[in-house]
């Protein structure tokens, strides 16, 4: 990875991750291997997820029971386990997503002050 | 737990499938497979990391990690059994004293008493400062019957109120005649107190009618000791002083009279209709109401003086308002601090000492734990390139320090329980509530808390310098010993200072109490020889003999068989040997020779009475003029002794005062000044001698006609080679016997221990910091040694070129002793400043000698150079040894 592209890419900030994952679940039960991979593919490669450090935060979504896993069989059938939004999780991320919003419009706002429109 | 288990099992598996995953979609993109493994393991990062913060999601992973740090610590620990030995010796050592001193301040000092709601009672304490002569009379004024009266019926502030006093009484009619002690109180004493009795009632209003029916109360002990605990005792009668009263109740087993121990408990039955306002010979005590201060309590108290003038006289044609002029103020003080007395000083000071020796065991074990993490450099450094955190490391090292606090503080319980032991069986006698010192909880609590403190702050030190994220320099560094850099060296130099300082603190207290101790060793006491001075103490009550020459008469009987017995070179009786502790009376003296001014009282002076022979007993020197003799005693002469001091200040010289005349009260005829006697330390070595008056212990009543008075109570004094040894008492008792079979003996004792016991507290002290500076200063000898012999071992290598390059071996000598006698001068010179902050706390405790006395701080000093220069010798000798060719080889 060059110097350049990692210039490019963004690191995640603590706890956006979980949010994330609550996103990618909402289509559908996935694997480790899959969020990962969704998680950067939507964002155009922008966020960069180390991607040891999903596993954690998975285990701290089931913990909280936002999230619950299962065995499966994988795409290119291998047995892998599937993680599987909750309800008490679809809640959590729509409490979540407002939360977000609020917050990055109000940095928006800081930020640009002019582009924020009358405020 | 479940959910955890199921979802952590195949974590590893699910990790791999997702390298797996991953290095596939690289091959998928064009990847050579080698490449999208490599990219693939990248991407997904530490895959221990993610695993350890997988489990730690599901938490209790930090007691796991704790048991994982305990278990590596112990087997650390199990692979250097040296060191390992040295660290929980020195730890058990120093945790042991001091839990050993924390059990015995907190049970001295921290602990309430033992009644109920016992911090609401206090101590009716108050002070005349115009009435001179009771200035230092530890027990300021106390309280007279009337003022009793008063205080009981107009206070607003108390509960319940009352006055006692100790004193012993006569059993008979129980086998032997046997003196017990007796505690005599007034109603509202033991209402105060509020301990209920263990069996049968308190003393009610009625039992305290003068000429009311008798009633007693037991101890438990006594109850216990003579009766078997039978409970039938209540309402059976003893003879007590030749008095018949009926047992109405036992006290409980634990219960203590304020600080007293005692056989039985009396009422004081005051005659209401004849008290005047003299006769201050009664301690108060009282229970303050809910709610009620001290200084609300002192102010009802001023106000109710001058109702207690107003109320009572001393007689016809006496001014009540002569007491003005002694300006009584009273100065009410908790019970407890009351029972406490001065002791609190000297257990602060000595739990001070035992701490200074737990900080230098800790800069000790430091230094020992710098030495050891610095050879395990390389293993630290190691760990942390495999990526363990500096959190992570630091946890070990700490882990490591407290358990070794653990291992020490366990061991250190058993030391404090033998020390507590030793404490009880040489602790001062007069230590209160010495019976309520025991190893308790709250000490186990204490020793639990120190050991994990003591092992956070000796592991702290190498922890924080080796654990930081510079370790990974080491890995590099080490393994070679090119020139021991300074700054490797500057914590465990920081160490040896402390450590001296500390030490220089310790052995100058330790040193300043020998001084006190030699100091009060010159002090001429007022007797000689104490050893061989056999003392013991009789009561003649008015039962047994009523005439008062006929006590006399008896006493001198005594005495005669007593110089009879082999081996008594001579024998004598006085009101009470220096330093007994009895209560004295103090009364004015006016001289025939001097002018009074109405309306005030000269100072108060000690009253004594002297038998015969009793100078020669005692050894008593006498200044000049003569003894009475028992012609002049029998026959009432008007004669008297007085004290040189007394003497001096009245007629300026001692021979001046021979033919003088005094008297107490005007009724009194003069009596003449025929000797004076050498001033006494009445009331210990370390307090001024008093004036005192040595009266005949047979007179006339100096109050105008009446009965003779005679002295009842007195010790008897006999001098002999074969004091104290049981034979010799056995002929006494049968001396004594022949003459009365009634007459119990009490307080027998040599002059000797009596002397021991008024100089307990210094000498308590004294072995206190003894052994604690004897332990800072082997600790301290330690650590300088540890740390120069480790120095010339880092150096081996720098001394052998300089021994290849010509460098006499002296010179290496003495590099070697420059480096220590650096490190000891500047701990000997922190040290100089931190003692004489320090030392100025102990000036309460220390006789004859300043704080900051020059001779024991140079000879301090002077020892821990010396000693510190000393134990630099060994390893500098050593270095003398090193050969060049072998050091040069040596890396």
């Amino acid at each position: 990875m060059s110097t350049k592209e990692q210039q490019r890419r963004i690191e995640l900030l603590q706890g956006t991750l979980d949010l994330l994952i609550l996103r990618t679940l909402v289509l559908g039960p996935a694997h480790g291997h899959a969020i990962a991979k969704a998680i950067e593919f939507k964002s155009d490669d922008v966020l960069l997820v180390e991607q040891g450090s999903l596993y954690p935060a998975l285990h701290r979504l089931i913990k909280r029971k936002w999230i619950s896993a299962e065995g499966g069989v994988s795409e290119n059938n291998r047995k892998a386990k599937f993680y599987r939004l909750t309800a008490l999780g679809r809640k959590q991320l729509v409490l979540e997503t407002s939360k977000w919003d609020k917050l990055a419009r109000a940095i928006g706002r800081i930020l640009r002050p002019t582009e924020g429109g009358p405020s | 737990m479940k959910r955890r288990d199921r979802v952590l099992q195949d974590l590893d598996q699910e990790i791999r499938e997702h390298i797996e995953m991953a290095t596939q979609d690289n091959i998928d993109r064009g990847m050579s497979p080698e490449d999208a493994r490599y990219a693939a393991v990248r991407k997904f990062g530490n895959v221990t990391l993610a695993k350890e913060d997988s489990r730690e999601v599901w938490s209790v992973v930090w007691l796991e990690r704790l048991l994982q740090d305990i278990r590596f610590a112990l087997r650390m620990l199990s692979k250097s059994p040296g060191f390992t030995a040295v660290a929980v010796l020195t730890l058990a050592i120093g945790i042991g004293g001091n839990a050993a001193v924390f059990s015995v301040v907190d049970s001295v000092l921290l602990k309430p008493l033992n009644y109920p709601r016992s911090e609401e009672l206090v101590s009716l304490h108050q002070i005349a400062p115009g009435a001179a002569g009771l200035a230092d009379f530890e027990n300021g004024l106390l309280l007279s019957p009337s003022m009793y009266f008063t205080y009981a019926e107009q206070n607003r502030t108390f509960q319940s109120v009352g006055v006692w006093n100790a004193g012993t009484a006569n059993v008979t009619g129980l086998g032997e005649p046997e003196q017990v002690r007796a505690v005599y109180v007034s109603d509202g004493v033991l209402q105060a107190l509020g301990t209920p009795p263990g069996v049968g009632r308190w003393f009610s209003a009625a039992d305290q009618i003068p000429r009311g029916p008798e009633r007693v109360m037991l101890s438990h002990g006594y109850w216990q000791r003579r009766f078997g605990g039978d409970p039938t005792v209540i309402g059976r009668n003893i003879m007590i002083d030749s008095q018949s009263r009926e047992i109405v109740g036992v006290m409980p087993k634990n219960f203590r009279f304020v600080d007293s121990d005692f056989d039985v408990i009396a009422p004081l039955a005051f005659d209401r209709g004849h008290v005047i306002l003299a006769g201050f010979g009664f301690h108060g005590i009282a229970r303050l109401k809910q709610g009620a201060t001290i200084p609300q309590a002192n102010a009802d108290i001023a106000r109710m003086v001058s109702i207690w003038m107003d109320s009572w006289t001393n007689g016809p044609n006496s001014n009540p308002h002569i007491y003005e002029t002694w300006k009584i103020t009273p100065l009410i003080r908790p019970l407890k601090q009351e029972i406490i007395g001065n002791v609190n000083e000297v257990l602060w000071v000595v739990m001070g000492t035992i701490g200074l020796v737990m900080l230098i065991a800790c800069a000790n074990l430091a230094n020992l734990l710098l030495v050891r993490v610095e050879s395990r450099q390389q293993e630290l450094a190691v760990r942390a390139a495999l990526g363990a955190g500096w959190g992570r490391i630091l946890r070990t090292l700490l882990t490591e320090s407290v358990m070794l606090g653990l291992l020490g503080g366990s061991l250190g319980v058993g030391l404090a329980y033998a020390g507590v032991q030793f404490l009880l069986s040489t602790g001062p006698a007069n230590l209160p509530r010495l019976s309520e010192i025991t190893l308790d909880t709250r000490t186990l609590g204490f020793t639990l808390l120190l050991s994990v403190l003591s092992g956070l702050l000796f592991g702290l030190i190498p922890a924080l310098k080796y654990a930081g994220p510079r370790a990974s320099l080491a890995l590099r560094g080490a393994g070679r010993t090119i020139g021991a850099s300074r700054e490797r060296h500057r914590a465990r130099n920081l160490l040896v200072i402390g450590q001296v300082a500390m030490a220089f603190v310790l052995i100058v207290s330790a040193g300043l109490m020998i001084r006190t101790f030699q100091a009060l060793r010159t002090v001429e006491p007022g007797f000689t020889d104490g050893e061989h001075l056999q003392l013991m103490r009789i009561t003649i009550p008015d039962s047994l003999v009523g005439e008062p020459e006929q006590v006399t008469r008896t006493q001198n009987a005594i005495l005669d068989k007593l110089a009879a017995i082999p081996g008594v070179r001579s024998a004598a009786f006085t009101s009470e040997m220096p330093m007994e502790g009895f209560d004295s009376g103090w009364d004015q003296i006016y001289a025939e020779d001097k002018v009074y001014e109405d309306n005030t009282i000269p100072p108060l002076r000690l009253y004594k009475y002297l038998s015969p022979g009793f100078l020669q007993a005692a050894g008593t020197r006498l200044v000049t003029g003569r003894e009475m003799t028992w012609s002049e005693i029998y026959g009432l002469q008007p004669v008297v002794m007085v004290s040189e001091n007394l003497a001096r200040e009245m007629w300026g010289t001692p021979s001046a005062a021979l033919g003088k005349h005094l008297r107490e009260i005007p009724t009194q005829p003069w009596q003449e000044v025929i000797g004076v006697i050498q001033d006494v330390r009445e009331k210990g070595v370390q307090e001024k001698a008093p004036e005192i008056v040595y009266w005949s212990p047979l007179m006339k009543n100096p109050f105008g006609p009446g009965p003779i008075q005679v002295a009842r109570t007195v010790t008897f004094a006999i001098r002999s080679e074969r004091a104290g040894t049981e034979g010799f008492l056995n002929e006494v008792r049968a001396a004594v016997w022949s003459v009365n079979p009634n007459l119990p003996l009490a307080s027998v004792r040599t002059m000797a221990n009596v002397y021991g016991k008024s100089v307990a507290r210094t000498s308590f002290t004294l072995v206190m910091l003894g052994i604690a500076a004897s332990m800072a200063l082997a600790l301290g000898v330690i650590g300088i040694y540890g740390v120069i012999s480790y120095t010339v071992s880092q150096q081996v290598r720098e001394i052998g070129i300089r021994l290849a390059l010509g460098a006499q071996s002296g010179d290496v000598l003495s590099m070697v002793l420059k480096e220590g006698a650096k490190l000891a001068l500047l701990g000997v010179f922190i040290g100089v400043f931190a003692a004489f902050g320090l030392a100025r706390l102990m000036t309460s405790l220390l006789f004859g000698v300043t704080a900051h006395d020059p001779l024991t701080f140079a000879c301090v000093a002077t020892l821990l150079v010396s000693v510190t220069l000393l134990a630099c010798y060994v390893p500098a000798r050593r270095s003398m040894k090193i050969d060049p060719m072998v050091a040069l080889r040596y890396e």
